[in-house]
């Protein structure tokens, strides 16, 4: 058996890793495009603000990691998929054939179509070698605008302020990381931001930028100007599919997978960013580009493709950001659902904010600000659908007995089982 | 190490709050806590200055062993100029607010002052703020507390805090903490109430160390087997201190209708069998038992109210469980009251706490109340038509909450037993020494405890000595004034540790020694621990003295005195307070008329201290 | 051998000695704060809850880590969190559903139960067995094991 995996991301690699665990005897061989080890997208903010040096930002710090499982690490980028013929054909012309293939490509980055972006001055944060430069070009003074304060904006925003620049940052939203705080959320971020010497500008998009002698020069939507050393654009990602065209695998946003992550094409199968697979409470397929889909998807992939019959139960939006010091996390449906109750407890002052939203006596959505501690039962009480009786009663005064509630909830369901 | 080396100091008039060194020298001469405390009250104040004005100082103290892994390791004190006496109070507590507030850094929390206006202090590591109460003041305790967690959203915040008691100036308000653990004795939340502080709100994230981590270790591992075995942790454990109640039943020393009787006929109905009865519809008053921070004894109990009985019964906001009795709960809402109801007891004692008033003075001033009644020196039109005999339950709940809230005749049972039976002209009613209550035990049957009534600093109290064995054995008052002295230094050391009394069940000075040294840099032998309880003792004595009480304040009121015990093992005896006290005062080095003497102050490093 | 925590809350008295040891043996002070273990205490203390890591098979923790610093103890079955390798990105805190894995905002990283390397000091302090040291393979959790959908062989 001759399993391919394209992408050397999170979830190509834990596939890789699972696959090997299921079949001593399999051939693996995992494809990636960038030369570096296999290393972490997440750990490269780290990197930037010096926490960490770039073995630190490795997926496996063994340096004899794959060698060691017999995983075949190649250098290259897919052109195409036959899945007729079984094959993949790389940019530089090689063929490789597989048995099982596993499309783990990622996502790129992707630049607003405003004039000026291809100058001198404009990075993007996504890879090692973006990050190398940035790290170069952000010195400590230096006026940088960061262009989207998304979820990786502001992940790169706080490694901007450890490196010392003077940060603008603008956000077309209305709110900052809009795709997972509601407006309290956001102001509370943006407040926590200014107080911290960061200039934030919402509502508003970079029109133009044109380059002086010295500096780079921005318009505004809103008509204001911006003088820049750097800019840094984090407007947003899709997924890697444009290699597909022609392959016959059913793309939308991302290649649509089955509860099997499989693709339409026999024998294919997609994990991570680039999937757009089942979603937890069972909606539309959805691309939730977020680290621990991209290891559930690996995993549950792997299996499949080892031939142990996997169904996965379908991905939960969570995310967790450290905003200069400030932890943002949001769960599933924060938005709320058609006639379900809603609690908050919002304390400005102290930068705390919680936002539970129910469905029935079930949560099905959370956003927490200033919450570090048992932030992970959010999930636990959504993910495993825990009837919260008495306790919702009690949540909706006071939204913090959340970990109360969880703890009682799942002792007494014990007690009575 | 141990200790933090850094207090706060709040100016309530001036709206500061000021972090400054720990005063080492201070703190070398007197461990933590209630000595600490002392001192640092002895020196930021005059001891004649009102109780109830804004130049008394009051004080939250933690001990070096505080926030540590010593067993019982979450107490404070409560140190200010008392109103109920007028003497240095010293009240400390255990739950978790005062390991809480060591870990944001403090030894201790100095207030001076008086706010404008109600505010409560939010304490987290350094950052502190004095925060308006505005929307707080008039609110219970329970209520208090919930609203600051809620609004700082923060579950684990620790709250002391005073209930309208408090801030209405009850003489014996009490500062409660964690919801039903108190700094309950001599009027320490009136102090709280007269500076407009209605809460302390405080969070620490920055731990305690000790001086020689591997030798306190092996210390607690040692000390905490010692308690685990010991048959006394063992009943304290099982049955909390409402044990008390059998053996001082059957001793005869069972204060009943406002001491006129030393037995009570319901005492079968409080004791611990009772509290773990099951009733014919299935209730159970005791729930389980509760631990203070750090504590491997869990001596608290806790206990809930039918639902059916009287007090709560259209009450659902009653219908949790709280804090139940303790001995003195039971002795004072019980057979001191004449009452026999384990559920008016119980409800009393959630009043207690979600008001915050002292139950021992409360329960001892409604017996003075209730004697004042039965021999119609006051009447229903005193008492808002409440019939106020011993045994009626109703009025014992009643009252309970009118003074809580300060509503009509709680007002006057608010003044406590002294000035009130003053009011009414008949002072020797009034069963209290410096005008605190009694605690409940007789001391025609306890004669040591009678000189340690009389000689307690804060005024009648049973946990300053521990004499209970020697008492037991010898009725007589020959040779009591040494085991109260030695008791009585003992106890100020071991209230100075961080330590709850209660480790005494199966710890002696080398047990608190052995802790102390590992913790603390230095030596610190044991007779340096017992100089420092001496030493605090001396200084509690000269701010009283310096407050203007006299020796004629060390005394017992003449039902003790003169009227003979009716029953029990002390049947026809009064309490020879007049020969233990002469004996006592030498024993102390103290002159005849109770002063220290110049020797005395010389040997303990005290005649340097102000004036 | 795989070790667990066996928590019994009907013993707890919520004294807080396994939050003190716990926070002792790994930071060298007396600091709840930084305990991994917590006691949740309900209704004016009538209850409490000692709750910690299960040590879950599923390791939610382990494979939501981007840069590997959660491993297996091979002599206890204990996750743990490798401090060195830990870039406190946090993940893990969401991905694990019993919210036992906590970031400590002044180390910048995350801590969670590792079992003391085999001798757990929480339960060697607690004083009414409350919290013992239990074969997971016969033991049941006091706090039932969740499952996710994630994994369930058909």
């Amino acid at each position: 058996m001759r399993h391919l995996i394209i992408g050397t991301g999170p979830a190509g690699v834990i596939a890789a890793e699972t696959l090997r665990g299921h079949d001593s005897e399999a051939e693996i061989l995992l494809l990636g495009d960038e030369p570096e080890t296999p290393y972490s997208r997440m750990a490269l903010p780290y990197l930037l603000a010096n926490n960490v040096g770039e073995t630190g930002t490795y997926l496996r710090p063994d340096p004899k990691h794959f060698q060691a499982r017999r995983i075949q690490v190649q250098r290259g980028r897919a052109a195409s998929v036959d899945s007729q013929a079984h094959t993949v054909t790389l940019e530089q012309g090689e063929q490789l054939d597989y048995d099982r293939l596993l499309i783990a490509t990622g996502s790129h980055t992707v630049k607003p179509p405003i004039p000026g972006m291809d100058l001198d001055g404009i990075e993007n944060c996504w890879t090692l070698a973006d990050a190398r430069a940035i790290a170069q070009r952000a010195q400590p003074g230096q006026q940088v605008v960061l262009m989207g304060a998304g979820f990786i904006g502001c992940i790169v925003l706080e490694a901007l302020v450890a490196r010392g620049v003077a940060l603008t940052v603008v956000e077309r939203e209305p709110r900052m990381v809009p795709r997972m705080m509601d407006q309290n959320g956001g102001e509370l971020l943006k407040r926590w931001c200014e107080s911290k010497g960061v200039r934030v500008h919402t509502g508003t998009q970079v029109d133009a930028i044109k380059a002086d002698p010295e500096r780079l020069s921005l318009t505004l939507g809103d008509g204001g100007m911006l003088e820049a050393d750097l800019v840094v654009c984090a407007t947003g990602v899709r997924p890697n599919i444009a290699f597909l065209e022609g392959s016959g695998i059913e793309t939308d946003v991302g290649i649509l997978v089955d509860e099997h992550l499989r693709t339409s094409a026999p024998d294919v199968y997609a994990a991570g960013d680039v999937a757009q697979g089942p979603v937890f409470n069972g909606g539309q397929r959805e691309v939730h580009a977020i680290q621990p889909t991209a290891g559930d998807h690996g995993q549950v992939a792997a299996l499949n493709m080892a031939g142990v019959d996997t169904v996965y139960g379908g991905s939960l939006a969570i995310n967790v950001l450290n905003t200069l010091g400030l932890i943002s996390s949001s769960f599933g449906q924060w938005q709320g659902v058609p006639g379900g109750d809603s609690a908050s407890a919002l304390n400005g002052e102290e930068f705390k904010y919680l936002r539970l939203e129910f469905d029935g006596d079930f949560l099905v959505g959370a956003i927490g600000l200033g919450l570090t501690q048992q932030v992970g039962i959010l999930r636990g009480l959504i993910q495993t659908r825990v009837n919260l009786g008495q306790w919702k009663k009690e949540l909706l005064r006071d939204p913090h007995q959340i970990v109360h509630a969880y703890l009682e909830c799942n002792t007494s369901a014990e007690a009575a089982a | 190490m141990g200790w933090q080396r850094k207090i706060l100091r709040v100016d309530l008039s001036a709206g500061t709050a000021v972090a400054e060194p720990l005063n080492m020298e201070w703190a070398n001469a007197y461990l933590g806590e209630r000595g600490l405390a002392s001192k640092y009250l002895w020196e930021n104040m005059d001891p004649a200055a009102d109780a109830m004005g804004p130049d008394n100082v009051l004080i939250f103290a933690t001990g070096p062993l505080t926030g540590t892994m010593s067993s019982t390791s979450g107490r404070y004190a409560v140190v200010t100029k008392g109103p109920l006496t007028n003497a240095i109070a010293c009240s400390n507590s255990g739950g978790k607010f005062g390991a809480e507030l060591k870990y944001a850094g403090y030894d201790l929390l100095l207030i001076h002052g008086r706010a404008p206006t109600p505010v409560y202090l939010h304490i987290v590591d350094d950052r502190v703020e004095i925060r308006s109460a505005q929307a707080l003041w008039g609110q219970t305790v329970w209520d208090t507390e919930g609203w600051l967690k809620s609004h700082h959203q923060d579950t684990r915040l620790k709250v002391a805090s005073i209930g309208v008691a408090g801030e209405r100036g009850v003489y014996y308000a009490c500062v409660v903490n964690d919801l039903h653990r108190a700094a309950g004795r001599s009027g320490v939340g009136a102090v709280m109430g007269s500076k407009n502080l209605k809460a302390i709100a405080v969070r620490g994230n920055l731990g305690v160390q000790v001086d020689q981590p591997e030798r306190f270790m092996a210390a607690v591992r040692d000390t905490h087997k010692m308690l685990a075995e010991s048959a006394g942790r063992k009943e304290l454990t099982e049955c909390g201190t409402d044990a008390m109640i059998d053996s001082m039943q059957a001793f005869g020393g069972l204060p009943t209708r406002n001491f006129q009787e030393v037995q009570f006929e319901g005492a079968d109905k409080l004791n611990p069998e009772a509290m773990t009865e099951v009733r014919p519809n299935g209730h159970r008053n005791l729930l389980t038992n509760k631990a203070c921070f750090g504590c491997t004894i869990a001596c608290g109990r806790i206990a809930h109210i039918d639902k059916t009985h009287f007090t709560i019964v259209n009450r659902p906001q009653y219908w949790h469980a709280s804090g139940g009795l303790e001995y003195e709960t039971a002795f004072a809402f019980g057979p001191v009251v004449g009452v026999d109801d384990i559920d008016a007891l119980t409800f009393a004692g959630y009043l207690m706490n979600e008001h915050g008033m002292d139950p021992i003075s409360f329960g001892v001033t409604l017996a003075a109340a209730m004697e004042l009644y039965e021999l119609g020196v006051i009447t229903d039109a005193d008492t808002d038509g409440v019939a106020l005999n011993f045994g009626n339950a109703e009025a014992l709940t009643v009252m309970a909450e009118k003074t809580g809230k300060y509503e009509g005749f709680g007002q006057i049972l608010g003044l406590g037993s002294k000035r009130m039976c003053e009011r009414y002209g008949r002072p020797e009613l009034s069963m209290s020494v410096k005008g605190q209550e009694f605690a409940g035990y007789d001391s025609r049957a306890l004669q040591g405890m009678g000189l340690g009534y009389a000689t307690s600093n804060r005024g009648a109290c049973h946990l300053r000595h521990d004499a209970f064995a020697e008492d037991m054995e010898d009725q007589s008052g020959a040779g009591k004034a040494k085991p109260i002295k030695v008791s009585q230094d003992k106890t100020a050391m071991i209230d100075s540790t961080g330590l709850c009394l209660f480790t005494s069940a199966a710890w002696d000075v080398p047990e608190f020694q052995r802790q102390i040294d590992a913790a603390c840099e230095g030596d610190w032998p044991e007779s340096r621990l017992w100089e420092i309880g001496e030493r605090i003792w001396n200084l509690e004595r000269r701010f009283n003295l310096a407050a203007g009480l006299t020796a004629a304040d060390d005394t017992l009121p003449p039902r003790m005195l003169e009227d003979p015990a009716p029953s029990g093992t002390a049947e026809g005896k009064v309490c020879q307070l007049d020969r233990m006290l002469p004996e006592y005062y030498e024993l102390r080095g103290w002159t005849r008329d109770g002063l220290p003497s110049h020797e005395t102050l010389q040997r303990l490093g005290l005649e340097e201290s102000k004036a | 051998m795989q070790k667990a925590l066996l928590i019994d809350p009907e013993k707890c008295t919520s004294c807080l000695q396994c939050e003190l040891a716990c926070s002792h043996q790994h930071t060298g002070m007396f600091n709840p704060v930084q305990s991994r273990i917590r006691v949740f205490e309900f209704e004016h203390g009538a209850r409490a809850i000692p709750y910690t890591c299960t040590q879950c098979e599923a390791a939610w923790c382990l494979h939501a880590c981007p840069v590997q610093a959660i491993t297996v103890n091979a002599a206890t079955g204990a996750k743990q969190v490798d401090a060195d390798r830990c870039v406190g990105c946090k993940v893990c805190t969401v991905a694990c559903p019993y919210g036992t894995i906590n970031y400590e905002a002044h180390t910048g990283k995350v801590a969670k139960c590792d079992l003391c390397g085999g001798e757990p000091q929480c339960a060697v302090a607690c004083p009414t067995g409350a919290i013992t040291v239990s074969d997971p393979d016969t033991a049941t959790h006091a706090i039932n094991p969740l499952l996710l959908g994630r994994g369930a062989t058909a």
